[in-house]
């Protein structure tokens, strides 16, 4: 049996379980979404973007739904861990279900809406309908993610609105084996602002050679009015079992904002595929990444900015670290649409070596079908400074604290373009915990 | 009490010999002078001095206060009370100032078996010192050297020196490309540190530094050896002869090779 084959069958156990099933538009979509996996099947090396990323072994896994109690201990520390000193709205999901007694949504401004989108296929079903899309949107585990999607995340902010304590999403996998498909959408209308941040954690499972596998796969379908800003944060610590496919695509009107930070700590295999489309003039966008890749882990973003149309501004900054046998992948597409006039982008790919085992690759593309543009592209791959490290050790600094350090400095200026200070601290943790001897650094 | 001696020390970089024999003894208490023409081996002398992996010392010996230099890894060197001002001091984007600083002084203290600062002790304690090198609190709070001028990075290497409080201190051509202000700022920060207890070796390429920091021994390099020790009045004949004067008198002792100066 062909792993897509696996795939259809899981469908069909499912299907009638699934968040929404019985609504007309969400069955015949989820049926349309499987047959078109189906035939399209699992990307491989030879397709673009995915040459240096290979799902082969993730296609000889087998998946099971997971243990019905998860809230475990260990799920509640991390999670009280996660809000200490972090205010917001918290959705969390276990094992792709909504948990309802961990979740604790504040009060919101009126036109506000934050829920499980299990909750927002009643309450807003034609606003679910809409932002969910079609079969054909995205790479191909996208499309396996609408033919299986979960619940997730249904955040909409009304004209004129500002949200502005952050959402937070939070996905957590317990145990081994089983499969999770999120499903996030996020609309953002014309002048209104939001953050919103996904975190994707583990808990309870084993990592030992023998553990099974654990999938997720996640879709974040985004749009942005005239005039609108949205921050979106995705912040993924699992573990050396962990697939994780996720896809999040936003759609801009003029003059919007639309600010992407993707921190990613690897897994077994991680694949982000982020792109932002302009709809108008005057669009803006940010994305911001970093991935820190240690054991025999692999991190890939794969990112499309379609400047479609005219004066749109995009920066994108991408830092990687490399450490061990760990692999890093960045491709990054800048579209510059014919007409597009006035386009002005920048994207930087940086990686940092750390071993010789070590592997990057970066893959900036620019298509400019316009003629009044300004691009520049740029992306190297180096080790820890010499000069730096000597000048740290002649003030008394000894060699790890020195070489730490500088790892730290090198991610630094992408978590300083982090605006929450509770997120930013996080992720400087998750760097000094996986440092060899990383404690040396202390608050930094 | 000889605080650092080098004998006939040998040095090359990239197979290259760069120090030829150098002799020097430095006794507590005392600020030397080392002048020299380009490529006579200063910066080479103040790397070595330091550790830099790079120069491979292929002969003689450093011994600082009794010990062998040349065996200490570098940030043991820096524990031990050596401090070296770089000539072009190293930017570290992404490092706050504040967080080099502490981090440098507790490495310093716990090794002398001091408690380490806290935040709130160490910050006082900056800002004092950067007041007295003429340094803005705001440079707490950017990256090391990150985008400094050339006067800024200068008072910046100061800072540390007065910071670290070093029992040797090595200023690798800290007057290069000052102006008059930053120069004074420079030498007063050096005057503060002379004591009885502590020794200087101010190395440069112009006469004009020594009018700020006063030597009590001046030492004139070239192709690797000192060929002439003098007093502070050396330094003047230096000036006033120029670098050519140093050609003849490194022809002079050119019979000698390998010997003692």
């Amino acid at each position: 049996m062909s792993s897509v084959d696996a795939w259809m069958t899981y469908y069909q156990a499912r299907a009638a379980t699934l968040p929404g099933a019985g609504t007309p538009w969400l069955d015949a979509l989820r049926k349309q979404a499987i047959d078109r996996f189906c035939a399209v099947g699992w990307p491989t090396s030879r397709q673009d973007g995915w040459r240096h990323t290979s799902l082969a072994l993730l296609q000889q896994q087998e998946f099971n739904d997971a243990v019905a109690d998860a809230n475990t201990q260990s799920v509640q520390e991390q999670l009280a861990d996660l809000r200490r000193g972090e205010a917001g709205h918290w959705l969390v999901f276990i094992n792709g279900g909504f948990v309802e007694s961990l979740s604790d949504i504040g009060a919101l401004p009126q036109g506000a809406v934050v829920m499980p989108v299990s909750q927002a296929l009643d309450a807003h079903s034609d606003q679910v309908q809409a932002l969910t899309g079609t079969e054909e949107d995205g790479p191909a585990p996208a499309t396996l993610n609408t033919a299986l999607a979960g619940d997730g995340g249904f955040v909409s902010v009304a004209r004129g609105v500002d949200l502005s304590e952050p959402v937070h999403l939070v996905f957590f996998t317990v145990g081994n084996g089983n499969a999770v498909f999120p499903r996030n959408l996020i609309s953002v209308e014309q002048g209104a602002r939001a953050t919103v941040v996904e975190h994707y954690l583990c808990a309870d499972a084993g990592t030992d050679a023998d553990a099974a596998a654990i999938l997720t796969n996640a879709v974040t379908r985004t749009q942005v009015a005239r005039d609108a800003s949205l921050t979106h944060m995705k912040l993924q610590v699992e573990n050396e079992q962990a697939y994780h496919l996720a896809f999040i695509d936003a759609k801009q009107d003029e003059a919007s904002v639309f600010n992407s930070h993707s921190m990613s700590f690897g897994a077994r295999l991680a694949r982000n595929d982020i792109s932002t489309q302009f709809g108008g003039k005057h669009c803006e966008t940010l994305f911001n990444g970093l991935f820190y890749v240690n054991a025999r882990r692999h991190a890939d973003h794969n990112t499309l900015i379609d400047h479609a149309h005219p004066d749109g501004v995009s920066r994108e900054y991408y830092r990687g670290i490399l450490a061990d046998a760990g692999r890093g992948v960045f491709g990054g597409r800048i579209r510059v649409a014919p007409g597009a006039d006035g386009t002005d982008a920048v994207q930087r790919c940086d990686s940092l070596l750390l071993s010789r085992m070590a592997r990057s690759d970066a893959r900036p593309e620019l298509e400019i079908y316009a003629d009044d543009v300004q691009c520049a592209h740029g992306a190297t791959v180096g080790q820890i400074d010499e000069d730096a490290l000597f000048y740290l050790r002649t003030r008394g600094l000894d060699d790890t604290h020195a070489h730490n350090l500088l790892t730290y400095a090198f991610a630094a200026e992408v978590i300083e373009r982090i605006s929450l200070p509770g997120l930013r601290d996080r992720v400087t943790g998750l760097i000094r915990e996986r440092l060899p001897g990383g404690a040396v650094l202390g608050d930094i | 009490m000889t605080m650092l001696e080098i004998k006939d020390l040998h040095a090359s970089v990239e197979d290259k010999k760069i120090l030829k024999g150098l002799n020097l003894t430095v006794n507590a208490g005392e600020v030397h002078a080392i002048m020299g023409p380009n490529g006579s081996g200063k910066s080479t002398l103040s790397q070595v001095l330091a550790g830099r992996e790079a120069f491979e010392v292929t002969g003689g010996s450093v011994t600082y206060m009794g010990h062998d230099l040349l065996e200490l890894p570098i940030e043991e060197r820096a524990r031990a009370g050596l401090f070296m001002a770089f000539q072009y001091p190293i930017e570290i984007p992404g490092v706050s100032n504040a967080y080099f600083l502490r981090a440098a002084v507790n490495a310093v203290r716990r090794h002398r078996g001091l408690d380490e600062l806290d935040a709130m002790d160490f910050l006082k304690r900056a800002k004092e010192e950067m007041k007295a090198v003429g340094m803005k609190e705001e440079f707490l709070y950017r990256s090391v050297n990150e985008g400094f001028s050339g006067g800024e990075k200068k008072r910046n290497e100061i800072l540390q020196m007065s910071l670290l409080e070093p029992t040797l201190a090595v200023l690798d051509e800290t007057d290069s490309g000052l102006d008059i202000d930053a120069l004074r700022v420079v030498a007063d920060g050096v005057n503060r540190l002379r004591s009885p207890d502590r020794a200087l070796i101010v190395i440069t390429h112009y006469q004009r530094l020594l009018d700020y920091i006063v030597p009590d021994h001046v030492h004139v390099l070239s192709d690797g050896r000192i060929v002439r020790s003098g007093g502070r009045e050396l330094a003047l004949e230096l000036e006033e002869r120029g670098y050519g004067w140093v050609k003849q008198l490194e022809a002079e002792q050119a019979p000698q090779t390998g010997a003692a100066v």
